[in-house]
């Protein structure tokens, strides 16, 4: 069968007995990054695509359809002319900062690729802190906003990055808290052993309505952590132009704007990792007949399937509801999200201790 | 591939990025004038200096942040053995969060979960 799994054995055991194991093992690392930037590269121009395609959707218009088939090619052509604007620093800028934040914001989004599992046995570090792992890289996203938009010698810039800085910071609370309640479910930080958790279903239908409402607050935790509408006050247009991005231009700007989206495709695949279980098929219980039937299936295919849906269901959230003000959002933070889901844990601790789900 | 993937993470990260804005640097021909170097405030010219004070909310929300980060790196170890050691875990996580709400609920009455 073909699989990830396979392929990255096969090539793992050639190059084994081709090369010396040494450079066969510095060959690995090369194709590896290699495979992960051109992941990057398609993400970007992928979700771009879908973004404007959803947009225009549910506008009831047509969106981009002059490049290429049904604008297929819309985002290739926009980084062709991002690549040849010219990428300007502004002369009050600190420029130091300025040309390091993009790298930051960057190397961040990438890092947290490490842990995740595209397919079965597909991992590039099946480390076993991985929960944590992924909300200590994930809580460094904040510093190149602040980097960005403090160094921009621009009031709208260092406005925007002081929004998101406090937006960012209080969300990730309540994200953190989401997380822990299905850690607490499956009782490990490992992404692999959470995954292994729900052979017979996922947490979302095993964990009732205390981890229903645990996704319901990851979801909207999320989607203000990754400054997408209706929590962009970061760079809310009509009041900041762009915020932390005004003075960026060129490839700069693009690799901001590429770090943004694959944080979404990030936060999306470990909300489909932690509650809707990853790879793992549609399985139900003890039914052994239909769970082999699902395991037909691909499990990148579960994986991206269930990770392109709820990049949907973010997508669909920034044409639903209006821009929150400030104090709107701190609001809905520190008096409702915040409470609830410190009670709701302790719901999900009796639960599990209690062995009250599926 | 074990903990050298961060390693190849981030040297992929940067060897992309620097690709990448290299490329644009090469393509591009760079131009400059008086104006070109001014920050993009909407076309008004500039007034004073752009590190001012903000307001002090930020600082407050970012304090009351700290706490409770520090309470959620303590739950991580918690929620892993909550399972096993059964009710005990729930009777010590409710005093924890118990003294932990009083906390909240002081700097609630004292104003500052209010933007200003």
């Amino acid at each position: 069968m073909w699989s990830f799994s396979n392929i990255a054995d096969s090539i793992h055991q050639w190059l084994n007995e081709t090369f010396h194991p040494s450079v066969a093992v510095i060959f690995e690392m090369i194709i590896a990054g290699i495979c992960v930037i051109s992941l990057f590269a398609v993400l970007g121009l992928v979700l771009v695509l879908m973004e404007r395609k959803v947009s225009a959707w549910i506008q009831i218009r047509m969106g981009p359809n002059r490049v290429g088939p049904k604008g297929m090619f819309q985002s290739v052509a926009d980084t062709m002319k991002l690549l040849v604007k010219e990428g300007m620093t502004p002369s009050g800028a600190d420029k130091f900062l300025f040309n390091l934040a993009p790298f930051i914001a960057l190397v961040v989004a990438m890092l947290l690729m490490a842990p995740l599992a595209f397919a079965k046995n597909f991992q590039m570090w099946n480390v076993n802190i991985g929960v944590l792992y992924i909300s200590a890289i994930s809580s460094v996203s904040v510093i190149s906003i602040l980097i960005a938009g403090w160094s921009s010698n621009n009031k709208y810039s260092l406005m925007g990055a002081m929004r998101s800085g406090a937006q960012i910071v209080s969300y990730e609370l309540s994200a953190g808290l989401s997380i822990l309640s299905v850690v607490v479910l499956a009782g490990s930080l490992n992404l692999n052993t959470i995954i292994q958790s729900q052979a017979d279903g996922w947490w979302i239908f095993k964990g009732h309505i205390p981890v229903i409402i645990s996704f319901i607050i990851f979801i909207i935790a999320v989607t203000a952590e990754t400054n997408r509408a209706p929590f962009d006050l970061a760079e809310a247009e009509s009041e900041l132009t762009a915020g932390f991005h005004t003075e960026y231009s060129g490839m700069k700007f693009a690799l901001f704007f590429l770090a943004e989206y694959v944080n979404v495709f990030i936060v999306c695949a470990i909300g489909a990792t932690l509650f809707f279980g990853g790879w793992m098929p549609f399985h139900i219980g003890h039914w052994q007949s239909f769970n082999h039937v699902m395991d037909f299936i691909p499990s990148s295919l579960w994986f991206f399937g269930k990770t392109f849906f709820l990049i949907f269901v973010i997508m669909w959230f920034r044409w639903t509801f209006p821009r929150l003000r400030i104090d709107q959002l701190l609001n809905l933070e520190w008096k409702y999200l915040l409470p609830i889901s410190l009670f709701n844990i302790l719901l999900v601790t009796a639960m599990a201790i209690a062995g009250w789900y599926f | 591939m074990g903990p050298s993937s961060m390693i190849v993470l981030i040297i992929a990260a940067i060897v992309f990025s620097s690709v990448a804005i290299l490329v644009a640097k090469m393509v591009t021909k760079a131009t400059t004038n008086l104006q070109k170097g001014e920050p993009y405030e909407c076309g008004i010219p500039t007034h004073g200096k752009t590190w001012k004070q903000l307001n002090v909310g930020y600082y407050l929300f970012a304090l009351i942040f700290l706490i409770f980060d520090v309470e959620l790196i303590f739950l991580y170890p918690w929620a892993v053995v909550a399972k096993h050691a059964g009710w005990t875990a729930l009777i010590e996580i409710v005093i924890f969060f118990f003294i932990l709400f009083m906390g909240f609920l002081y700097a609630h009455k004292k104003g500052a979960l209010k933007w200003k």
